[in-house]
């Protein structure tokens, strides 16, 4: 049997009010696949997002996780999601354990499974030691992490990371890049990374470049640069973004 | 997708309000002082001012300390309702509700969940509120009253929570929620019985009896007020419902995100 598409988006197009946010965008994403989606601010990323994850609701297109359409098999589809917001969403007052069962819960994973799920991930991320600290005792790059290990907790089929590695440290966003791209080749998860920082593309990575809510590239990293002219994947970014800023 | 999944998650969300309540002493000792500070200063300074004629379901002259407790009791929950839905409001800004929102659950059974996590957490500050006013000797007539008063309040916890939600679900920032507490918790709580009985309203205004006769915290005052003598106020009973079925259909609407609050905010 085929394993489905991860991600797959039908001219998919956003306004808010009278300004597009979204004009007409297709791509697919396979399992395996780590894909990032480069674009200057207010190019559409979050929007796209929001899409992906039901929390807005487009008349115009089509959105299908692992063969599951977001509007007409919504919970079917948001079960084979993981997603890290650009935001911080971990309860500050509460501990790292909490937050993770408070996730497990809204999943209907039972108290065993909980667990071992929460060990594996933890222990992945080297924050099984710390599982009984607060949020608020821990610093930004290690509460990605608990973000990063709480998305995976339900064994989704795809990863969205929405600029995860905003405000952290170069080490920090190192290991977590480095962990997000093993994750794709070690488990065959499909990952969707909205980034503005060029320097988190890998080789192997698939690149979207969007801009003023227009695809204007998609393909692998050479293909990218094939097509603009470019030898480095910042001078492409540039090129197709008429040198927005980064 | 299975029973025991809605069960897991909606005892997930109720445990972690109640964790949180619990780790915000600040937020536990603020929801109590308010009322006590009305049942200590307010009503004692008031006791010989206002005279409170015997009516249903008191059967004997009361201390207007006695009379007021349901209504603060009903001033508890209001406040916490309010409070859950400006959490809810705290939560979508700073991103915590996207999480219970992506989760593969139903919106209006994650919302009817927060709602019941809300409301036990109001109903565990009115017992405290109760204790103490025991301490106090303002008490309900027998013990059973205190058992009789449970189902009353989950009612009205439920339908001054699902208001607070539907309001949260129309407002987009933070900012904006001050002055909608200002429009709904003062004129709520007093165009209400919570203080005076109705027929003194309708002594000094025939507009303000009607408007505090229909307001729906009237109703969840006097439903608590009779739970507590181990009476059913049947009138009360059903407007309180259909408030809370009303309140609750429109506020899982406004999160709807082909209808609500997400097309405000987004578009189409």
């Amino acid at each position: 049997m085929n394993t489905p598409i991860a991600l797959s988006i039908e001219d998919l197009s956003f306004s808010y009010g009278k300004k597009k946010a979204l004009d007409r965008i297709n791509f697919r994403i396979q399992p395996g696949e780590c894909t990032l989606l480069l674009g200057p601010n207010g190019a559409g990323k979050s929007t796209l997002f929001s899409l992906i994850t039901r929390l807005y609701d487009s008349r115009g297109g089509n959105i299908e996780l692992c063969g599951f359409n977001i509007k007409r098999q919504t919970r079917k589809a948001l079960a084979k999601l993981g997603v890290v917001f650009q935001q911080t969403t971990l309860d500050m007052d509460l501990s790292v354990m909490q937050n993770l069962r408070y996730h497990t819960a809204l999943h209907g994973m039972g108290r065993k499974q909980s667990m071992l799920r929460i060990q594996e991930e933890l222990e992945r991320l080297n924050m099984f030691n710390r599982r009984f600290e607060k949020i608020r005792q821990l610093n930004g790059g290690h509460r990605r992490r608990v973000e990063i290990a709480r998305a995976l907790l339900h064994k989704p089929s795809l990863l969205l990371l929405d600029e995860p590695t905003v405000g952290l440290d170069v080490p920090s966003r190192q290991d977590i890049v480095d962990h997000v791209h093993r994750l794709a080749a070690e488990e065959n998860m499909a990952v969707l990374w909205a980034s503005h920082l060029i320097d988190e593309v890998y080789p192997d990575d698939h690149v979207i470049v969007l801009d003023k809510g227009r695809i204007k590239a998609n393909g692998t990293v050479n293909e990218v640069l094939q097509l603009t002219g470019t030898s480095t994947i910042k001078d492409a970014f540039n090129k197709l973004t008429q040198g927005a800023q980064a | 997708m299975n029973i025991l999944h809605y069960w897991r998650a909606m005892w997930g969300i109720i445990g972690r309000e109640l964790r949180r309540f619990i780790t915000q002493r600040e937020r536990f000792i603020s929801a109590l002082v308010r009322p006590l500070i009305w049942l200590f200063v307010f009503a004692a300074g008031f006791r010989s001012a206002l005279g409170i004629a015997i009516s249903p379901p008191y059967e004997t002259y009361i201390l207007y300390e006695v009379y007021i407790t349901p209504g603060l009791i009903g001033m508890i929950q209001l406040f916490n309702g309010m409070q859950s839905s400006l959490s809810m409001v705290y939560d979508r800004e700073m991103g915590s509700m996207r999480i219970l929102m992506v989760c593969p659950l139903p919106r209006w059974f994650l919302l009817l969940s927060k709602l019941l996590a809300g409301t036990a957490v109001s109903i565990l500050q009115v017992y405290v509120f109760l204790g103490i006013a025991w301490l106090y000797e303002i008490r309900a007539p027998s013990w059973q009253g205190y058992v009789w008063v449970l189902p009353a309040l989950m009612l009205s916890g439920m339908m001054l929570g699902a208001l607070g939600l539907l309001l949260s679900s129309f407002i987009k920032q933070l900012e904006n929620f001050a002055g909608v507490m200002n429009f709904v918790i003062f004129p709520m709580f007093f165009m209400s019985t919570a203080l005076y009985p109705l027929w003194k309203i309708k002594e000094s205004s025939a507009l303000l009896y009607k408007l505090a006769h229909y307001n729906p915290f009237s109703q969840a005052v006097e439903l608590i007020r009779f739970a507590l003598y181990e009476q059913f106020n049947q009138p009360a009973f059903i407007y309180v419902l259909v408030a809370f079925i009303v309140f609750m259909i429109a506020a899982i609407i406004g999160y709807n995100p082909s209808k609500g609050m997400m097309t405000g905010k987004g578009g189409a």
